[in-house]
């Protein structure tokens, strides 16, 4: 990955960092200054899910072509989706604390974010409970996409079913965003700056596990 | 299509058979079921228990009595070496078909007696029999759809029996979530067309997660 990528993930996140904590935000009903957890919760939650699709996308294309450079990529996907899965859980538990009165209390969202670091949880269990390579690759891909379709059920219908408290309904009402530009601006390039930060990790950690893989080749033989 | 359907049934036939012959799993899930039951009644004691708190121990006791049973389907063919008879007689979709119809009798067959079992033993009051009815039928659809494919895929690994319920929960959890509220809803007297939200929720996750597994199960299968 080129050098330029990297200076710029730095860049904007120095950006996103500095600005979403000094620059003034609107009066938001109820939210006020504990709206900034957004420029940094929501790229998380945003990742988590982008990293799982990521995982399962990996998953297909190495059950079609069996190459184990893809499971390589699908695990690797998963462990930064994990990651961002537990940063997220506590950035929107953090300020559950502040705006709710309680670090948890199973609101739908919580609930559904609570079921997707489980279904990570489970993706690793299956993983570490097989031996050959070649089965793990293809049974942890085969499970990886079972999770997969019914990750919608979570993310889009169950926190419509039960009433929540998530703010989402406050900020995005009826699909229209209210921030204002510059809210709008930072959230913006922490989104990207985040997503290309998850980009600059996911090569990374594929060329380290490429490595281990291709040392423990050469201690076999 | 038609060379499909007969061997799909032939398999079907063959679990049932052998099932019969060997009791490799009935004998104890109607133990374990005894025993369910038997718990929920002396922790409950004489007490009169609201419906909301009956039916999440309905559910409880049918979620591990069927994980129990349906999660050996495919790890008693590697328990018994079976398997690569199976594997070299039939193609993967009349195995996963025959699998899937077993495990929907059984499920239905434990479920019967649950219920059966629970009315008699707890005071649980129906007030919305069609829609509760319903509800368990399409329920459990959802139940052995998912659990099949899982079942497959932790025959192949080590330590089948505790990774079975980590690898099914989350799977399962947007379905049980939904069917929980929906026999709580039934059993309260709620009109079945109110219930219809619930209801399209099981029926389309029953649908995805089923043709999901007929794509994948060939991959989990073959060697």
């Amino acid at each position: 990955m080129n050098k330029f990528f990297v200076i710029l993930t730095f860049i904007l996140i120095t950006f996103v960092i500095i600005t979403g904590i000094v620059l003034p935000i609107p009066e938001i009903p109820a939210l006020g200054d504990k709206a900034r957890v957004l420029y940094f919760h929501v790229p998380m939650s945003w990742i988590s899910v982008l990293a799982f699709f990521m995982s399962m996308w990996y998953s297909i294309r190495y059950l079609k072509t069996r190459e184990i450079d893809y499971d390589i990529k699908s695990f690797s996907s998963a462990q930064l989706g994990f990651l961002f899965c537990i940063l997220a859980t506590a950035t929107g538990s953090l300020w559950a604390k502040f705006n709710w009165g309680s670090f948890w209390n199973w609101d739908p969202r919580q609930t559904s974010i609570f079921i997707l670091l489980m279904i990570y949880g489970a993706y690793f269990a299956l993983r570490s409970a097989i031996d050959s390579p070649e089965q793990r690759a293809k049974l942890s891909s085969v499970y990886s996409i079972i999770a997969a379709v019914t990750v919608p059920f979570f993310v889009f219908i169950m926190p419509r079913l039960v009433e929540s408290l998530h703010p989402d309904p406050i900020i995005n009402n009826q699909g229209k965003i209210h921030m204002n530009s510059t809210m709008l601006t930072v959230f913006l390039t922490s989104l990207v700056g985040f997503t290309m930060l998850y980009l600059w990790m996911l090569n990374l950690k594929i060329r380290i596990e490429k490595i281990e893989l291709y040392k423990l080749k050469n201690t076999e033989d | 299509m038609n060379k499909t359907i007969r061997a799909s049934v032939l398999i079907f036939r063959k679990d049932i058979k052998s099932e019969l012959r060997t009791r490799y799993v009935i004998n104890s899930l109607l133990m374990f079921v005894l025993v369910t039951i038997s718990i929920i009644r002396f922790a409950l004691g004489d007490e009169k228990t609201e419906n909301e708190i009956l039916t999440g121990l309905l559910w409880i006791s049918i979620f591990f009595t069927t994980s129990n049973g349906l999660s050996r389907t495919f790890v008693k063919e590697e328990e018994k070496e079976t398997s690569v008879a199976l594997k070299l007689s039939s193609d993967s979709i009349p195995v996963f078909t025959g699998k899937l119809f077993f495990n929907l009798v059984l499920t239905f067959a434990l479920n019967f007696l649950i219920l059966i079992l629970f009315i008699l033993i707890t005071d649980y009051t129906i007030k919305n029999l069609t829609g509760f009815l319903i509800t368990i039928v399409l329920g459990n659809f959802g139940l052995v759809s998912a659990s099949t494919i899982i079942a497959a895929i932790i025959s192949k690994a080590n330590s089948k029996g505790t990774l079975y319920p980590v690898l099914s929960f989350p799977v399962l959890l947007p379905l049980l979530i939904t069917v929980i509220n929906a026999t709580k809803l039934a059993s309260l007297g709620i009109d079945t067309e109110k219930l219809s939200g619930e209801l399209m929720i099981l029926v389309s996750y029953t649908i995805v997660i089923t043709v999901a597994s007929f794509m994948l199960f060939r991959f989990v299968w073959e060697d």
